[in-house]
This record gives structure tokens, sequence and C-alpha cells, in this order.
């Protein structure tokens, strides 16, 4: 009975090999690859195993990491070729047989190992105004029915952990493309109709750098954390400024 | 290594590939279209410069380029009403991996039926 518990409570482990692409200008310019092998756990994520190599092997690697559960969107990195939070990824859904590659996002200037500037990505959000914009006073509730808060529900769900720009091939080679992520939201109070700021945030975004740039690729879709439908966010936008209006 | 060296392959899917294949067939047309223009061009310079330059394309490599021209014209055009079916219309993004393949079939089967008759044209 004491061995059926026992049995129940472990956890099964096995070593996996991260190949980490490191990078750090206070000692060479050179960016290299270097494989780590650990042990883990059925239940740990890249997160975890990355934590393991700072504290365990080599306190060097440097990697952003806030709440580590999906929340903060610290910690977006290519992982295996494709954007994703390295808290939300379990190790044991990857083919652990191969190594598993762990890179920057893309896009952005990496300032050592895994972190990138966020900068232009942040100023490309501010730049749609991402603020209720509303000429009365707020003196009381600003009242919204069910279905007119559903209407920009998803778009809410945005982290800005800039994996759905980072993924867009169109931000990797032109850094003035607005990127998903700004105008994600954008649509978040666009759509919103207690906001009377849409005309002017569809102007900022009827731009040659703004939604006209996006090529449906919907690497930004599969890329997002939060399952948000960019992709068709992006469309929605687009077919706002056609008619003019919401 | 010195591939690695400067970041891994996206690992898109269908949406990313479909793009690039667009922008390929896209950018091939334009340079069947600019050698086009500028030799039909050519007749109102001199006829018998512009009867030696279409026979030479009366080869069979030239043949089964057209072949790829056919095939291309094929997937942009119909990808093409794709993009346009996820901007216009509201389930577009939801169905674009079925609209693909769709696009790859339809594709597919066009050229099937223009390939043969084709080849026969091309090698007779």
């Amino acid at each position: 009975m004491v061995d059926d518990v026992k049995v129940i409570a472990e956890v099964p482990s096995f070593t996996v090999t991260l190949m980490v692409r490191r990078y750090d200008p206070e000692v060479s310019e050179e960016v290299k690859w270097v494989d780590y092998e650990v042990t883990v756990y059925g239940t740990d994520r890249v997160l975890d195993a990355l934590h393991k190599i700072k504290w365990e092997i080599d306190g060097s690697l440097t990697f952003r990491r806030s709440c580590a559960h999906g929340v903060c969107g610290s910690d977006a990195m290519r992982i295996n070729g494709r954007n994703r939070l390295a808290c939300k990824t379990l190790i044991k859904d990857l083919d652990i047989t191969q190594p598993i590659y762990v890179e920057p996002i893309k896009g952005l200037a990496v300032e050592k190992d895994l972190v990138v500037n966020m900068e232009p990505f942040y100023k490309a959000y501010r730049d749609i105004n991402p603020f209720l914009i509303a000429n009365d006073k707020p003196e009381k509730e600003r009242l919204q029915s069910p279905e007119d808060r559903a209407r920009f529900d998803d778009t809410t769900k945005c982290i800005l952990c800039a994996a759905c720009t980072t993924s867009c091939p169109v931000f990797w080679t032109d850094g003035q493309y607005f990127g998903p992520a700004a105008i994600v939201n954008a649509h978040r109070f666009i759509f919103d109709s207690r906001d009377e700021g849409a005309e002017v945030r569809l102007d900022i975004l009827n731009d040659k750098e703004g939604v006209w740039r996006c090529r449906t690729t919907f690497n930004c879709t599969e890329a997002c954390p939060r399952g948000i439908q960019v992709t068709k966010a992006i469309a929605e936008v687009k077919q706002a400024i056609l008619k003019g209006r919401p | 290594m010195s591939l690695l060296s400067s970041g891994t392959l996206y690992r898109g899917k269908v949406g990313m590939w479909s793009w690039v294949l667009h922008r390929i067939t896209g950018v091939a047309m334009f340079f069947f279209l600019l050698v086009h223009v500028l030799d039909t061009a050519l007749v109102r310079v001199s006829p018998a410069a512009y009867d030696v330059v279409i026979a030479s394309y009366k080869t069979p490599i030239i043949g089964l380029a057209e072949l790829g021209l056919v095939a291309a014209v094929l997937y942009h055009g119909l990808n093409g009403l794709r993009i346009t079916l996820i901007d216009f219309w509201s389930k577009g993004a939801k169905y674009q991996n079925q609209m693909f393949w769709v696009v790859m079939a339809v594709t597919v089967a066009l050229f099937v039926g223009f390939a043969p008759g084709h080849i026969i044209n091309v090698f007779s």
C-alpha cells in the first residue's frame, strides 16, 4: 500500500539537452549555441530547465521572467523555432529525443542571451494611444451591454509579451511596422463602445506601416500564448478603416 | 553551424509557407511579364528580330518553363482569392488553413488537366 502511494507520487524524470543561443557583448561579439544537459521532471516547463541551468550550471545565463505563470509576458522566446512563453511550454510536450533549441525572439536587438530590447515594441504600443479616450467627465459608470463588451473581448487578453510581433516576417525585415501587438491593442479600444477615439486610431493605422503591412501569414495567431485571434483582429481593423468607422 | 548562429529558421505553419510561395510565384511572374513586354515591344523595333526571339521560345526548355509559369499563375491567383477572403469574409481567418488546402487541390487539379496536353505540344 505504501509502495503504491510512492509510485503515484513519483513524477517521472528524464534528461534533455537544451541548445541555448548565447550572446554577451561584454565578453565577445560572437553569438554561440551552447548545449546544456539537465535532468527535468514531467511537470517541468522550459523555464524550469532554464532556471536549473542558471542556478546549477552557469549563473551568467540571462533571460527575463517575472511571474513565471503566463500572466506577465516576460519570458517570450523562440523554442524549437516557434515563439512561446517558456513558462507555458511543458518540456514533455516537445520532442525530447532531440535537443531543445532556445533563442531570443526575432526582430528586436539582442542585449544579452535571451534578453532583447523591447523599446521599439513598446513604442508602437504607445503610438496607438492605448487608453480610453472619452470627452465627458467620468462622473458615473460608463455602461456597456454584454454584446458590446463581447465585441472586443478577445483583444483584451493581450499581455504584451511580443510573441506575435516578433513572429511576423514583415516585422523582421521592417522594424517600422506597427506589428500585431500594437494593432491588437488598438482593436481593443476601436471596438469599445465607450471609447471615442476610434477615428484617431484608425487614422494612425491607415498607414503604409500600419495594418496594410499585414500579409496574413498567421504566425502571430499561432504564436499568441493567450490564444488571441490576432490576424482576425487585424482584418477587422482593416475593414473598419475601409468603412471609416468600427 | 554557421546557419544556426544566425538563428534557426522560424517554424511557421501553413499561413507562413503559403505567403512564401505567394511571394516566390509573384516575383517569378513579374520577371516573366517583364520579358514578355520586352519581346512583344520588339515587334515595333524589328519584326525580323521579333521572329527570331519567338522562334527561340519554341524549345523544350522554354516549354517546361511554361509549365512552371502556369503552375505559378494558378497558385498565385487562387491563393490571392484566399487572401481576399481572409480580409473580407468574417470567417476567412478561421478557415484560412482549410482554404489553403482547397487552393492546393484546385491548383493541382487544374495543372494536371493542363500539363499532358502541353507536354505533348512541346515535344511534338
